[in-house]
């Protein structure tokens, strides 16, 4: 898959299609895999990277990246792409300067689970059919891919590239997963439970913000937890109201705009699963005002753009889900 | 933590220009009572309530907030009560899913000839609260004023 992958970048470049090209490259480690703009093809030959770990969503760069003078070819997995479509819809990107080469996706890895599988001194993966082969220091060692997919891959809403201009592997279709169980587990616990749970949860927030940054939704040029008047910008002063209250803004700026990509509890430096929150807001809009995913189309309205006269009133809260 | 029989919740009532402010008014003028609790505060249209208006109520010493808005339909801008709806169903159910007490946070429609409606609302509202106590869920200890 790198391969062709890396074949097509250069082949792009090189027929002068794209001026850049937005891919993966090694960070420190083979793991943690980090989004990077190749200009030449020199750059893509020697840093180019697509593997078990590209999870990394593209889409977000394309804002800047289609700003820019010429045309930026991008690769989209499937859950990149409805990103992607959802930036349109809100003409953050300027769609004649992208190429879009979609790339199917078997689903990413955690390499967290992979220690956790016995992987000690992980120097290097190999991809071999459904497992995978980690070389460690002490010799190799296969996994089930399966077995050490990241949590959003899991439960994979879709496997269809929404949008591109080529492909790259099969275009798949949308799955049916059951995403929402674990939200449906939170909800019918008592609230004296959940509230312990989130406190759990959410009191190991640092605030560093890797949520926001890495957030193909959030993607405000002012956003109101910079605002020194909001007083929400610091960590100083932080207390459990500051971090429950950072959480529930944060997630209710991009409710209905949140394609759940999952970006932002992969990022998370202190494993908080923030998409329950993304999650708890898409299953409410979903029960009580229809279906929608975000991003899936160009023309669906949000539904809390939209409105209908017979809507529910909010004391519907009082009687539905959870205990009481 | 067991009810204090002196507990004075502080409520804080979002009231859109138009309808409940003007409800509110009528009830003072009809000489009906709501209790004292109850610190509205003005808003030009109930979908002006950002959802930080009541985190920060509860911040800044609420123990209950209460949007009051025209009926749906009858909106002064034709339609910002049925976005605020949606607004407000998600943003209680989101906190109901926090754990913080769902009865802490009410919206009701009030419009500008229901005095007693407005008052009866404030009285079951400040009831219902003082029952569940004081806010500690979502409370800032640097704000607690004791």
């Amino acid at each position: 898959m790198q391969e062709r992958l890396k074949e097509r970048a250069i082949s792009l470049l090189e027929s002068g299609t794209v001026n850049r090209v937005l891919g993966w490259k090694t960070g420190e480690f083979f793991y943690d895999l980090t989004p990077a703009v190749f200009e030449s093809v020199e750059e893509i030959e020697g840093d180019f990277v697509y593997s078990p770990f590209s999870g990394a969503n593209l889409s977000k760069y394309c804002i800047l990246k289609s700003r820019k003078e010429g045309k930026t070819a991008v690769f989209l997995k499937p859950c990149d792409s409805y990103s992607f479509l959802e930036l349109l819809k809100e003409h953050r990107i300027l769609r004649e300067n992208v190429y879009i080469v979609g790339v199917a996706c078997d689903g990413m890895c955690d390499m967290d689970k992979v220690r956790a599988a016995g992987c000690e001194g992980a120097t290097g993966i190999r991809e071999d059919g459904d497992s995978l082969i980690v070389e460690t220091l002490y010799g190799e060692k296969t996994l089930s891919r399966q077995d050490v997919l990241l949590e959003r891959c899991k439960v994979c809403k879709s496997k269809k590239i929404v949008i591109y201009d080529e492909l790259i592997g099969e275009q798949g279709e949308e799955v049916d997963s059951d995403r929402f169980q674990p939200v449906e587990a939170l909800e019918a616990m008592t609230p004296e439970e959940r509230f312990t749970f989130w406190r759990q949860e959410l009191s190991r927030c640092i605030r560093c913000n890797a949520c926001r940054n890495v957030c193909p939704a959030c993607s405000c040029e002012k956003c109101v937890f910079d605002n020194a008047d909001s007083g929400l910008r610091n960590k100083a002063a932080a207390d459990s109201f500051e971090e429950n209250m950072f959480h529930i803004i944060r997630a209710f700026h991009v409710a209905g705009r949140c394609t759940d990509c999952g970006e932002c509890s992969r990022v998370c430096p202190q494993h908080i699963p923030l998409h329950l929150l993304n999650r708890k807001f898409i299953k409410d809009m979903n029960e009580l005002y229809g279906p929608y995913q975000a991003g899936a189309d160009m023309d669906s309205k949000s539904p809390l753009m939209d409105f209908t006269q017979g809507d529910c009133e909010p004391s519907v809260v009082y009687t539905r889900g959870g205990n009481a | 933590m067991p009810v204090n029989e002196s507990f004075q919740p502080t409520i804080v009532a979002f009231c859109c220009n138009w309808c409940s402010y003007a409800g509110a008014d009528l009830s003072g003028t009809n000489r009906l009572q709501y209790p004292a609790n109850v610190k509205i505060i003005r808003i030009p249209c109930s979908c002006r309530l950002n959802p930080m208006f009541v985190l920060r109520a509860f911040q800044r010493g609420a123990d209950g907030v209460i949007l009051c808005g025209c009926h749906p339909g009858d909106c002064h801008y034709t339609t910002g009560n049925y976005y605020a709806r949606r607004r407000m169903t998600l943003l209680f159910s989101m906190l109901d899913y926090l754990g913080i007490e769902k009865e802490r946070t009410r919206v009701e429609w009030v419009s500008a000839a229901e005095g007693a409606k407005f008052a009866a609302t404030m009285n079951d509202f400040v009831q219902t609260v003082t029952k569940l106590g004081p806010n500690r869920r979502l409370e800032d200890l640097r704000c607690r004023k004791d």
